[in-house]
Parts: C-alpha cells; sequence; structure tokens
C-alpha cells in the first residue's frame, strides 16, 4: 500500500508523528496521478486512443507547484512544533467549478477556457488554511449540466476506475474519479440535484451533499442557486466528516450560508446507533418516468441488487440497535424531476446570461457588426449543446405567459416535496426519523455513450437524490457493495437539515459494521 | 402528441438567449425540449391546494439559519486590474466592444 492509499485521517496522524512528511505524500499523490490518469481534460482534444481509454482521466489542471509550497510550508510549521491544521499534508482535488486565485477556472467549458480566476471560492480557501494541498481542478460535466461528464468540453472525459469504459457519473465525477483511483484522499464537489452523491456511488466511494447554507458558495460558479451545495468526496465516513467540518460555516460573502457554527462531527461520529430511527420508504424503490415519445407514465422496480444492499444496510444498522421503520410514505419524490427541470433551468439561463464575451471569458473572434451579434456569435462558440439546452427551457418556462403553469407551479410542488421530509423528520410526529435510508441511485454506472444525447434520460440519473436539493436537507453516498458487473452500488442517508451529525454516525456505525465484508477488498480496475 | 415548441417559438427562444444554432444542433435541442416539456407536463396533474406557498429555498430562512444582512459598506478589491485583465479587450482601464445598436423605445 502506497501512502496516497492511506485515509486523509490516516495521513495526518504519520504526519504528526513524523513518520512521513507532506512532500512525500505529495510525490507518492503524483506519481499515482502520473499512472492512472492519462493525459489531462482540453479543449480540441483530438480522438481517443486505445491508451486513453484505459485512464481515469480525472485532471483538467494540475496545481502542483501550488501543492509542493503548501507542502513545504506544512513541513516547516511541524518541524517548529505549531499545529499545522486538521488536513494538514491531505490531497484534495477540487471540482473546476470553483474559482482558485490565479487557476484556470473553466467550469469544464470553452467559453471559460481562458478565465484565471482573481479570487479563491471560501471552501478551497478553508481548505488550505487547515493544512490540505490542493493537488488540482478535476473535470465535471460542462457547467455542472449533466451526469455523467461526458458533456465536458474539456476531453477525454473522466472514466470509471473500477471500469473504464463506463462513466464516473456526474457532474462530480472528476471528484468521485480522483478519489476512487487513490489520486487524493479527498475532493471538493457540488451537488445540485445529486451531483456528488451520484458520481460518488458510481465509484465506490463517500459523498456528502450538506444542508443548503451549511457551506458557503462564494467562488462557486453558478448552476442553480437555490439547489446548488457545496460538499466532500472521500474514501472513509470519517474523512468525509473531517472535511465538511473544515469547509463549513457563515461566510460574509455568501447571505445564504447558515451562521450556524461549523460543528465538531469527529467528537461525535463514533457515538454509534442505538435507539436511532432509520426509515425505508416504497416511494424510494421503484423509478417513475414517462415515455419520451408518447409521455405515458412508465413505472419500474430497481434492479434487485441495489434494493437487497439497501436492505442488507437496514438489517445491519438494526442488529447495531436502530429501529427500522417501514413503508414510510414519500409521495412527492416522483415529481422531484418534473419540478427540477423547471427550476434549475429558470435558474441556470438567469446565472449563464453573464457569459457574454465583454467581461471575460470567451469572445468571438469572428468579425461582428455590433454588440448584438458579438453576444450570440461568442456564445454559439462557447457553450456545448447542454448548456444551450438548459437555457432555453429556462427562457420558455419563464415567459411570463407560461410562468404560472410552469415555474411557480414547480415552486408549489417544492413545498410539497419538503414537505414530505418535514414529516417525516417532525419529532412529535408519527414517524420521527433520524435518516431515510434509499438507493442513491436507479443504476450503477452505465456505459460511456448508452445515456449520453438523451436529456430525460440522463436526469432520471438523479431521481432519488433530488428531491432533497429541493428540500435544502443533507444526504450522504456510502458505497455499500458491487454488482454481478462488479461495480459499486451506493446507498444513501438522507436527515433533517443541519442534521449531518447524525448521518455520519450511522454511516460511520455501517462502515464499522461492514470492513471485513468481501467486496471491501476489491480493488478498482485501473489498481489491480 | 403535439409539440408545444414549434420551430417558431423555438426561433424566438433563441434569439431572447442571445444563441446562434447550426441546424444540426436547433433540431437536437428543439426535440429535447420537446421530450423535457413532456415530463414537466406530469406537474399539472398535481393536486394542489390554494394555499400552498411557493418555495424558494428548502431550508426556510429564519433567525438561527440565515445571515443577518449586513452593512452596506464599500470594500475596495485589493486588484482590480487582475479583474480588468480578464476582459477579451481592454484599453487604458476601459473595456473596449463592438458598436452598441441604437435602438428606438417606443
Amino acid at each position: 500500500m502506497e501512502l496516497c492509499d492511506l485515509s486523509a485521517l490516516e495521513l495526518t496522524l504519520l504526519l504528526r508523528q513524523k513518520k512521513t512528511s507532506a512532500v512525500e505524500i505529495l510525490e507518492s499523490t503524483l506519481e499515482r496521478i502520473g499512472g492512472v490518469d492519462g493525459r489531462s481534460g482540453a479543449l480540441d482534444a483530438g480522438a481517443l486512443t486505445e491508451e486513453d481509454k484505459q485512464k481515469v482521466h480525472a485532471f483538467i489542471t494540475l496545481t502542483d507547484d501550488r501543492a509542493l509550497a503548501q507542502a513545504q510550508k506544512v513541513d516547516q510549521q511541524i518541524s517548529k512544533g505549531e499545529d499545522p491544521g486538521l488536513l494538514a499534508g491531505v490531497p484534495f482535488s477540487v471540482k473546476d467549478i470553483f474559482c482558485v486565485n490565479g487557476t484556470p477556472s473553466t467550469a469544464a467549458s470553452r467559453i471559460l477556457a481562458n478565465f484565471k480566476a482573481p479570487y479563491t471560492a471560501t471552501a478551497v480557501a478553508r481548505l488550505e488554511a487547515a493544512g490540505a494541498l490542493m493537488i488540482g481542478k478535476v473535470n465535471l460535466d460542462e457547467f455542472t449540466h449533466g451526469s455523467s461528464n461526458e458533456s465536458s468540453a474539456f476531453q477525454p472525459s473522466p472514466r470509471n476506475p473500477w471500469d473504464t469504459s463506463r462513466v464516473p457519473g456526474g457532474s462530480s465525477g472528476g471528484s468521485a474519479a480522483s478519489v476512487a483511483a487513490g489520486e487524493v484522499p479527498l475532493s471538493l464537489g457540488t451537488d445540485t440535484a445529486g451531483s456528488i452523491r451520484q458520481p460518488a456511488a458510481f465509484c465506490g466511494v463517500v459523498g456528502v451533499k450538506p444542508t443548503y447554507g451549511r457551506v458557503s458558495r462564494y467562488g462557486l460558479i453558478a448552476f442553480a442557486s437555490s439547489l446548488d451545495c457545496p460538499g466532500p468526496v472521500a474514501r472513509t465516513v470519517t474523512d468525509a466528516a473531517a472535511m465538511l467540518q473544515v469547509i463549513s460555516g457563515a461566510d460574509e460573502h455568501d447571505a445564504t450560508s447558515a451562521p450556524t457554527p461549523a460543528p465538531d462531527y469527529l467528537s461525535t461520529i463514533e457515538n454509534g446507533v442505538k435507539g436511532m430511527r432509520i426509515g425505508l420508504s416504497p416511494d424510494y424503490f421503484k423509478i417513475t418516468y414517462p415515455d419520451p415519445n408518447t409521455g405515458e407514465l412508465l413505472i419500474q422496480p430497481l434492479p434487485a441488487e441495489i434494493e437487497k444492499s439497501v436492505r442488507q444496510a437496514a438489517e445491519k444498522l438494526a442488529a447495531l440497535g436502530t429501529e427500522i421503520i417501514e413503508d414510510v410514505p414519500m409521495p412527492n419524490t416522483r415529481f422531484g424531476i418534473p419540478a427540477y427541470f423547471v427550476i434549475s433551468r429558470v435558474e441556470t439561463a438567469s446565472n449563464l446570461h453573464r457569459f457574454d464575451g465583454v467581461k471575460y471569458g470567451l469572445r468571438t473572434t469572428a468579425p461582428v457588426a455590433d454588440l448584438t451579434q458579438m453576444y450570440r456569435q461568442s456564445r454559439k462558440e462557447g457553450f456545448g449543446l447542454q448548456p444551450k439546452l438548459r437555457i432555453l427551457m429556462g427562457m420558455y418556462v419563464s415567459a411570463a405567459q407560461y410562468s404560472e403553469e410552469y415555474y411557480k407551479r414547480a415552486l408549489r410542488v417544492r413545498t410539497l416535496i419538503r414537505r414530505d421530509f418535514e414529516t417525516i423528520y417532525d419529532p412529535n410526529g408519527k414517524y420521527r426519523l433520524d435518516a431515510l435510508l434509499t438507493p442513491t441511485t436507479p443504476t450503477t454506472a452505465f456505459a460511456m455513450e448508452a445515456v449520453y444525447g438523451n436529456s430525460v434520460l440522463m436526469q432520471y440519473a438523479d431521481q432519488l437524490t433530488v428531491s432533497s436539493n429541493h428540500a435544502g436537507i443533507p444526504g450522504i453516498s456510502l458505497p455499500a457493495g458491487l454488482d454481478e458487473n462488479g461495480l459499486p452500488i451506493g446507498i444513501q442517508l438522507l436527515g433533517a437539515d443541519f442534521c449531518e451529525d447524525k448521518l455520519f454516525r450511522i454511516g460511520r456505525a455501517y462502515e464499522h459494521a461492514t470492513e471485513n465484508a468481501d467486496w471491501r477488498q476489491v480493488k478498482p480496475q485501473v489498481l489491480r | 402528441m403535439s409539440e408545444s415548441i414549434t420551430v417558431d417559438v423555438f426561433n424566438h427562444l433563441v434569439g431572447l438567449a442571445a444563441l446562434e444554432l447550426t441546424s444540426d444542433q436547433a433540431h437536437y435541442l428543439r426535440t429535447q425540449l420537446n421530450h423535457q416539456l413532456k415530463v414537466i407536463d406530469e406537474l399539472k396533474a398535481i393536486p394542489l391546494d390554494e394555499n400552498v406557498p411557493i418555495n424558494l429555498h428548502g431550508v426556510p430562512y429564519e433567525k438561527a439559519s440565515s445571515a443577518l444582512p449586513r452593512e452596506d459598506i464599500h470594500k475596495p478589491f485589493p486588484d482590480p486590474r487582475s479583474i480588468l485583465a480578464q476582459s477579451p479587450q481592454v484599453d487604458d482601464g476601459y473595456i473596449i466592444v463592438p458598436d452598441i445598436p441604437h435602438t428606438t423605445l417606443k
């Protein structure tokens, strides 16, 4: 086992015990990246080679000089007996949707390919202040618009370390792939409909969508501002908790960040689950979607392996002293995607209007007659198909004549979704749950090019995660086994507002109870 | 099923969105928009009590969970030149753009 295979907290312990140095950790990390990542994502990358198809391609930009300077600083602090921070010497990657001063911050879009951020996102600044080493920016779906990473303008797009013919999920696919492949123990992602949890499930790692407001969005290039949540991707629950502890808390630069102090999750994470109440809902064991051609509603059960993983997890947790509550109704779950198609599109159409070729980003070099033509030509050249699709839908459903029928109605449906969760977590209600246990995704990782292009089917990859974004509540995806193809299966815990501590306790208890399971001993394909 | 987003409606949207498209792109995007609308139309069938309010963000903004408005104090950015440097065309601190078309408002 190499240093880069250790968890974040194992690394910091070794560092504090002076059994290794931050520079040695960084060297191990760079060696792993050199071995598994292949060429970084780039514009106009040309055809894929056979070698490309065996690599992970998590990164767009490596910032090894920045990481080395930080590592040397950490080593100096340790030699002087100073406290270098909770995550000292821990390499991390950053989804390239965050601004980091002096680095290309592309959103995986041609329109921002030449943009170097003049400031740093709060979450990244807090990680570096805690001694962590930012090793680079990782790929994503363009502007986070997708669930497979294939829409990135920077190709080759990331591949799943468990099977490189499959997608890593998205939009934080580069984050999840980089963690699963042992390139970094931690990555900073974002979750708007499931964009941390779905790739975490596909790649067999832990992904956390915090409560809306728990983590500042300052420096995050916005997709849908009322839904976007920065959060951790990690290989262990404890590492994810440590990372969230570092990045959470009020921020004067983000008026939607909650003033609640950053909790000490690590002090309670080993407290166990005895007496907790965990629910199972039949509404999370099926997927309901309309046929794209006829509009007819189709209902399909989830694959048996996925449901079995959830029920086995429930049995494990019951054996640890939790009470499992069956048949918890979540009747509005199936409206999550239709409402999301409206709300997220309206917000992104608004947010993407700022990209006009004037102040930053791509400006066309083609001859133009006037400013209006310059806007259109720059946006034509700069945006890929997926942002264009979202902008157009946002314009349509928010138009004056349709707003009542679509946008305002979707916002009221959002209230119903929120009420489902308020009902089950109400401490004086019928269910009084500490968490809802569900599958994270309706499938395991699908093949590259199998879904891309079908925007409806791709969106339904988020059906089991998106409701928590509408409601604002926290969720965590945990690895829970492998399917018949050896692909990771993820399970999800959803909690009440600002109750991430409970999710970490349950997740850690489950992780501990399954630490000797056969599937936990299997390594991703790229590490065998 | 009929298409809600006709070619005319689509072209109007493209103009509003300040986009230009190739014919292949237009075909793909209009097809996908109409597929998505069939999903969105599911919302119409949901019985909604008149008293169901809109929800603009999941977590309620209450005193305990939302920041108080901050004072409106100007804080200069430490390096405004780094922001100006991002513009594709700058001259002497001014951002240069092509001619701005004049529109007579009715």
